[in-house]
């Protein structure tokens, strides 16, 4: 794919897959704004599905949501050219995430399990079934055997049978499979991307393609949350005030435990220390992954959004954290043990990087011990504790209810817009992603409350 | 940093001198000079090379000879003073390192995708390229984890009564290792204090990504996190138990909970201790009618029948008896042995790659036993109490004369049996299979090779 800056040169009228699998970067010349025009579009057409997800839309309201977007962002005035626009819009966003990618390898292996061996373990298959509610599996049902490590969210949720190292998984669990290969090779790609950009083609295109790309990366914010005026700073003494106020349950429960026990474990001084520092970032990474596979997409969720951080400032931190832990470890071993890890989270120790505060998506899949505190109470909770502490916070016993189907569901984030719902007593369309966004939309309400009786 | 890193050092150094006493009798403890002694003579040395090589020490051509040298060693020296990123090019490198330097504590990290002693000048190539791309599966369980269900000791402290957690765990651990995910190459090894770890060593364990070695943790997780609004730490909803939680249960929960930790532990009776159990009991008609009972007979004593176990069957039977059969008790049989019983893991240890854990036969600082190897199939009649120590080494030593026989001292210690553990049922089976994967790849890379000439 080459940009160039001359009037539009027919793009190839090679008939193009109507389904494109992204493989590789077309052979296509690219207007320098076009560019950058159908990447914002397609940003556009993935926010919106992020919106619909959080909000839960059923998979057919889903498919209509899909078609709109799509109509509206990706059409094109010449019919030809709108599978250009789709691949070319891929690849540039594929550019624009590139620095954050993960790296991951796998070899593909589906193979159907035969009748005897079905015969074999449809006990261990039934169990299975029976302990995640499904029904029981049958002969008809078409399951495949594959290695265990290529289905890691089944493997962490118990939800395949695991033998001898190959996991069974049912016709309609194909879905966690292929998005797992996808995000692999997709992550792979942008790493090999990353690698290029940084070391050659930044430089090559410092004064054209990297401005643009550096733009997309960190200016095009959802209309919701570009400007995070008015608390942008906060200090030690409000805490409580806001814990109470406006703390998503995932962070009042910590520092709920910080006050009590003056202590808490590496998790969760990793999961509160950052919601609570000051930062801003963007993260459409985990969105534009699974991007092609509008598919397999529906039923997960993903975060992306402009995080805003509570705000407090390293020294502030610092104090807080040693007002709690002293109490307990004394001053001399806070100072000495803990205090090198605050510094770090705020990338003025070790490797000096400015950690970003953890989105809801890293909270759930996060896997809390005993003794720890950390994790996503709507995930994490045993389901006594998460009503007890849902009616601590005020939510009513059929806003509970509510929350708790959503629960059972395993719709962690939408269980907890449907608690700040109840809570703030308005609603909360785009959704819950981020612990940091719930606390900014919270604060948004409760000032513009403030502002109406003043 | 681990606890025990965190912990002051009292009680090190109060055998000054130890050396100049008559007899064989060697006092208790840890220090600079037992350690040179151990590792002088008693320390397997080459076995952890053997280990670590992975087959790639040898001589043929398949051979990665980059390989060791690629692992991250740590030690840890007298003073507190933390060295990581040691690596060593050879067996006798690394035996003259660790004995030059006698940590008191090695661990031993990942296999980095360059000489993690290098990783500097790598740095400057501003590539990222040094980053673990090997490490065993490893989990760490504690027993300090255990104190909410434990009565005999807390905090660092173990006996034979608790030590049956840990002998639960080895079963469960290892037997989903070696039948669910299909491992094979398992080392169980005694933390030297209050808890053990376990290695998974087969090529496929080894090189799981972060995402896997979470899943797998999480396949084996079963606690909630909780407040104190209930003690219900662990919440078993569905139809059916998942195979391997139900296999757990049948095969090694239920039968140490009644047969062992009811009694050892003295359950149910204290009302303080019953109550804590009444609790998971989501049925107030169960928990009074129980409670009213066991109120009642506390003055008349049971004396034939164990306390702990009659109040067990009593409950048992009224939870499973037609009238209480509401839906939440379904599960609260299980619940309850589950809380009592099921392992404990450090997710954290086990989810990265770049986690350290201190490598087998070190000696614990604090207790001065060694680190050795427990054969899973026989953890039964592991005991942590008589495993040897430091001083009980050097005293064996001792005894045996100065007859310089250089190859096996162990042998001539209560550390031969250690060491036979680890040969037989880890090490051997271990390089066996190494040089035959060794072999395979390098003969379909010859295959491989062989027809891209033949187009």
């Amino acid at each position: 794919m080459e940009a160039v800056r001359s009037q539009r040169k027919s793009l190839s009228n090679d008939v193009v897959s109507t389904l494109p699998l992204y493989r590789s970067a077309p052979a296509l010349e690219v207007r320098l704004e076009d560019f950058e025009l159908f990447a914002m579009d397609r940003l556009r057409v993935l926010k919106g599905i992020s919106d619909g997800l959080s909000r839960g839309k059923k998979p057919e309201e889903m498919d209509n949501l899909v078609e709109d977007l799509w109509k509206a962002n990706m059409r094109h005035p010449q019919a030809s050219e709108v599978v250009n626009k789709d691949i070319i819009s891929h690849f540039v966003l594929r550019l624009v995430y590139c620095r954050t990618a993960l790296m991951a390898e796998f070899g593909l292996s589906y193979k159907a399990v035969s009748n005897s061996e079905f015969e074999s373990i449809k006990d261990k298959l039934g169990q299975v079934a029976k302990s995640i509610g499904q029904p029981l599996p049958t002969a008809d049902v078409i399951f495949y055997k594959v290695p265990f490590e290529e289905v890691p969210e089944l493997v962490a949720g118990r939800r395949v049978f695991i033998h001898k190292g190959n996991a069974y998984i049912a016709a309609n669990q194909v879905v966690s499979l292929v998005a797992t290969q996808f995000r692999s090779h997709l992550s792979k790609a942008l790493s090999l991307t990353n690698r290029k950009w940084t070391s050659t083609v930044r430089e090559q295109e410092k004064d054209r393609l990297a401005p643009i790309v550096e733009a997309l990366s960190t200016s095009y914010l959802g209309p919701d949350y570009s400007q995070p005026k008015g608390f942008s700073e906060i200090s030690v003494k409000d805490i409580n005030e806001l814990a109470k106020s406006s703390f998503p349950l995932c962070m009042r429960h910590l520092f709920e435990k910080l006050r009590e026990d003056h202590h808490l474990k590496h998790g969760g001084r990793m999961q509160l220390g950052l919601f609570l520092k000051m930062h801003a970032a963007i993260n459409l990474l985990d969105i534009f992954v699974l991007d092609t596979v509008r598919d397999w997409i529906l039923g997960h969720q993903f975060p992306w959004y402009t995080v805003w951080g509570v705000g407090l400032k390293l020294d502030d931190a610092l104090l807080f954290w040693k007002a709690e832990f002293s109490q307990k470890v004394g001053a001399e071993r806070f100072d000495k043990e803990y205090a090198y890890s605050i510094r770090h989270n705020y990338g003025r120790e070790g490797k000096r990087t400015d950690y970003t505060p953890y989105s809801c998506q890293k909270i759930i899949s996060s896997t809390p011990g005993v003794g720890d505190h950390h994790g996503c109470p709507y995930r994490h909770f045993s389901e006594e504790n998460l009503r007890a502490a849902l009616s601590k916070m005020g939510v009513n016993s059929r806003g509970v209810e509510d929350v708790m189907d959503k629960v059972q569901n395993r719709h962690y984030q939408l269980a907890c817009t449907l608690t700040f719902e109840a809570v703030h007593g308005s609603s909360c369309d785009s959704g819950i992603n981020h612990p940091n966004q719930y606390f900014s939309d919270s604060q948004k309400i409760l000032q513009s409350k403030n502002h109406s009786t003043a | 940093m681990t606890r025990e890193e965190v912990e002051t050092r009292t009680d090190e150094m109060e055998i000054d001198g130890g050396e100049q006493r008559e007899g064989d009798a060697v006092p208790e403890g840890v220090n600079a000079n037992y350690l040179k002694v151990y590792y002088g003579k008693l320390f397997p040395h080459a076995d952890m090379f053997k280990w670590m090589s992975y087959g790639n020490d040898g001589k043929h051509p398949g051979c990665d000879q980059s390989y060791f040298v690629r692992r991250e060693f740590s030690f840890t020296l007298d003073n507190d003073i933390y060295l990581r990123f040691q690596s060593f090019n050879s067996a006798s490198e690394l035996e003259n390192s660790i004995k030059e330097k006698c940590p008191v504590k090695i661990d031993i990290g990942p296999v980095y995708s360059v000489d993690p002693a290098k990783r500097r000048a790598y740095a400057q190539t501003g590539d990222n390229v040094f980053t673990p791309v090997e490490r065993e599966l490893i989990f760490d369980i504690d027993m300090t984890d255990y104190d909410d269900v434990r009565y005999c000791c807390s905090g660092a402290d173990v006996c034979l009564d608790c030590w049956p957690l840990m002998t639960i765990a080895i079963k469960v651990i290892d037997t989903a290792l070696r039948d669910d995910f299909g491992f094979n190459h398992i080392l169980w090894v005694y933390s030297g204090r209050r808890g053990v770890h376990c290695w998974v060593c087969d090529e496929k364990a080894r090189r799981l990504t972060n995402e896997q070695r979470a899943a797998i943790a999480d396949y084996f997780r079963v606690y909630k996190v909780g407040n104190e609004n209930s003690h219900k730490k662990v919440s078993l909803t569905g139809l059916a138990l998942h195979p391997f939680l139900a296999r757990s249960y049948t095969e090694v929960l239920r039968n140490f909970f009644e047969t062992k930790l009811l009694s050892s532990q003295n359950l149910f009776s204290s009302e303080e201790r019953y109550e804590k159990i009444l609790d998971m009991i989501p049925d107030e008609s169960v928990t009074s009618e129980l409670r009213g009972k066991w109120q009642e007979n506390r003055r008349s004593s049971i004396s034939k029948d164990d306390i702990n176990v009659a109040r067990w069957e009593q409950l048992k039977h009224l939870l499973q008896s037609g009238k209480h059969k509401g839906q939440g008790l379904r599960r609260c049989i299980e619940e309850i042995v589950f809380s009592y019983t099921y392992p404990r893991l450090d997710m954290e240890v086990s989810k990265h790659m770049n986690h350290l854990l201190k490598a087998p036969f070190c000696v614990h600082p604090k207790t001065g036993r060694v680190c050795v190897p427990i054969d899973p199939n026989q953890c039964e009649d592991f005991d942590p109490t008589t495993v040897p120590t430091l001083s009980k080494l050097l005293e064996e030593l001792n005894m045996g004369g100065v007859k310089a026989d250089a190859d096996n001292d162990w042998d001539r210690t209560s550390l031969g049996k250690s060491m036979r553990i680890f040969r037989t049922t880890f090490l051997q089976p271990l390089l066996k299979s190494c040089k035959e994967e060794i072999e395979s790849a390098y003969s379909s890379k010859l295959q491989q090779s062989k027809n891209s000439i033949s187009w």
